[in-house]
């Protein structure tokens, strides 16, 4: 690699009037803007060559790391393997050059695929329907918290304003609610990590919208008390709603709907292997339970007698205002269609090795590990586990180091100081696409590392050692960002 | 080992008071600056206005992770402390020497409700 393409910024390799471009002589004279439209300043942008600007990126490209590169435990995300046949469906032709404004009868194929993808993960989830308009999770639990809403507020209960979220919920949970105009009240976890149906109980009133749980939980363990805790949310009026981030373990095994969970959301860039993070684009459909059909946003596909429509055949008055769109058209369309070709290829009977694996993969590391790294809640596990940093506390060693060094090894960190339970949390998902050797891999190192925090702690401390750029000062970064190249230059001076 | 200190109340989600006459300065304790790391930034109340017990009054953030502020006791707010601004790791330097907010207590019984430095010190072994 280039050092000097690589560790400049674009800016810093900038000469002014260099181009990579050349245009035809102008023929035409000079026909400026009008002043009132004109910028001020200059743009000052980056002039390079062309070889310049390719090496550049290229270079950044090549330190890049994702699951195609190496191992990804990043626990609550699900950094599956996202097959190559995905894409290639999702590039052919037949749908990339559709719009979606097209007449209904020259996209019949493609409203087929999108009925069949609500109705296979509607049957994988057990809920009655699903829409595949939110662009991403977070917009999930947004359009599901407002499915919710609006049940209520149709039926004219409008006290409804509390949603209940355990204190072990991922933080778009809180957001979510309060972006929904709902206020958060938090159910603390036993000290077996699972939610308190005693702490549960007092918050149960005619002011809850409801409840949302992921299950598995955060701490990838079962919540073994969801059909108490479903009825007595129901009891009390409120609905259930379900984060689908932890849906992996369950494929094939258990049902949401089964539960008792009126609304889920599915992250399509989990589960069901597409992108995932900014290389996307997201997608959160929601499905939802019979009585809350008449609530999903439009447009929705129907099948009819003549065909495929976006329009409810069976949409009574009542209800034609009850919904709204959420998103412009048919949410991710190509990112539903790498999903349902997901599903196509396990076919029925694979996806339910999913769970499975996914499950023993994760107990099998943890199993492997614990002598080494402190476990907080000693049980089997679903897809993923907490560990509370290293056993061996004395020498100083932080999961923040452990994390650090793992980058030493060519493996990307796992999530860490999430969940808040634990103080020193390190959250570890191997998901089920991962051979035994990779992960035998992967322990070895684990166990490496404990052994030099115990001997060399300073190595540890100081990680990482290999990587491009060394251990990063957080802290000043998280005080004083530098998020603009004008910025970096007026700092520069400054000190200068 | 984290620092507890003796004449304070404390409450579950780590803040404690201290209580002179009918002012409390409020703060957060040394577990909880332990537990938290390296903190970046302390967005405090305004003078004047009120804070419950129980209820948020500001958040902390560290490098790990961002968390509410719970008051211990109801108030109204009768100074901020302006340094933690500037210098919000003055908390990992010294929790109880830095208060975050002095606040005029409006109803001393809630005192009662609060762990003492014993009971505190036991909570946090837990």
């Amino acid at each position: 690699m280039n050092n000097k393409l690589y560790g400049n910024l674009i800016f810093e390799l900038s000469h002014p009037g260099r181009r990579a471009y050349s245009l035809p002589e102008n023929h035409f004279g000079s026909h400026p803007l009008p002043a009132a439209i004109k910028r001020e300043n200059d743009a000052e942008l980056p002039e390079c060559d062309e070889m310049t600007v390719v090496r550049h990126y290229t270079n950044h490209s090549e330190n890049n790391f994702g699951v195609d590169n190496g191992f990804y435990p990043l626990g609550s995300c699900t950094m599956k393997y996202n097959p190559v046949i995905n894409e290639e469906i999702a590039s052919l032709k037949t749908f990339t050059s559709l719009h979606p404004l097209q007449p209904i009868d020259t996209v019949q194929g493609a409203l087929e695929v999108e009925y069949n993808i609500q109705r296979a993960l509607a049957s994988i989830t057990g809920m009655a329907d699903v829409t595949l308009n939110p662009y991403a999770g977070a917009h999930g639990e947004l359009t599901g918290l407002m499915i919710i809403s609006s049940y209520h507020q149709h039926r004219g209960d409008t006290k409804r304003t509390k949603v209940i979220v355990p204190d072990s919920a991922h933080g778009t949970n809180p957001a979510s609610a309060a972006v929904c105009g709902l206020e958060v009240v938090e159910v603390k976890s036993t000290p077996d990590g699972l939610v308190d149906v005693n702490d549960l109980k007092p918050l149960l009133g005619d002011d809850i919208a409801g409840i949302m749980m992921t299950n598995p939980n955060t701490l990838g363990l079962f919540e073994k008390d969801i059909l108490e805790i479903a009825k007595l949310v129901h009891d009390c009026g409120g609905l259930l709603y379900y984060d689908g981030a932890n849906l992996n373990p369950l494929l094939g095994a258990a049902r949401p709907g089964d539960m008792g969970f009126d609304v889920i959301h599915l992250n399509l860039h989990k589960t069901f292997s597409t992108p995932h993070g900014g290389g996307g684009p997201g997608s959160g459909p929601v499905g939802v339970c019979e009585k809350l059909i008449p609530f999903l946003p439009k447009p929705h596909v129907y099948k009819t007698k003549e065909g495929f429509s976006v329009e409810n055949p069976n949409l009574t008055e009542e209800y034609s205002t009850a919904n709204n769109r959420v998103s412009g058209y048919h949410g991710n369309f190509l990112v539903s269609l790498r999903a349902y070709t997901y599903i196509l290829t396990l076919g029925k009977n694979h996806i339910k090795e999913v769970g499975p694996l996914a499950t023993l993969n994760a107990n099998y590391i943890k199993e492997c590990l614990k002598n080494d790294y402190e476990l907080p809640i000693d049980c089997l596990c679903k897809h993923e586990f907490v560990f509370d940093g290293l056993k061996d506390k004395s020498t100083g060693v932080t999961t923040m180091d452990v994390a650090k060094r793992l980058l030493d090894y060519g493996y990307h960190a796992p999530t860490i100081y999430f969940p808040l339970l634990f103080h020193e949390a390190m959250m570890i998902e191997p998901t089920e696409s991962e051979s035994k050797d990779t992960i035998d891999g992967f322990i070895k190192t684990m166990h490496i590392i404990a052994k030099e925090a115990r001997d060399t702690p300073e190595l540890v401390k100081e990680a990482p050692h290999n990587t491009p750029i060394g251990r990063v000062d957080d802290v000043l970064a998280a005080k004083h960002p530098i998020l603009t190249y004008r910025q970096l230059i007026n700092d520069m001076s400054e000190e200068a | 080992m984290t620092k507890v200190i003796e004449g304070l109340y404390y409450s579950e989600s780590h803040e404690y008071v201290k209580v002179a006459g009918n002012v409390g300065y409020i703060g957060i304790t040394d577990y909880a600056q332990h537990a938290l790391g390296t903190i970046v930034y302390v967005d405090m109340p305004d003078v004047d206005d009120d804070v419950e017990m129980d209820e948020d009054f500001g958040a902390i953030e560290s490098v790990k992770a961002a968390s509410d502020l719970k008051s211990p006791v109801s108030g109204k707010v009768l100074e901020v402390n302006e340094a933690l601004e500037d210098d919000p790791g003055l908390l990992n330097k010294d929790a109880f020497e830095n208060w975050i907010i002095k606040v005029e207590l409006t109803d001393t019984s809630e005192l009662k409700d609060l762990m003492d430095a014993k009971a505190y010190e036991e909570f946090c072994a837990e």
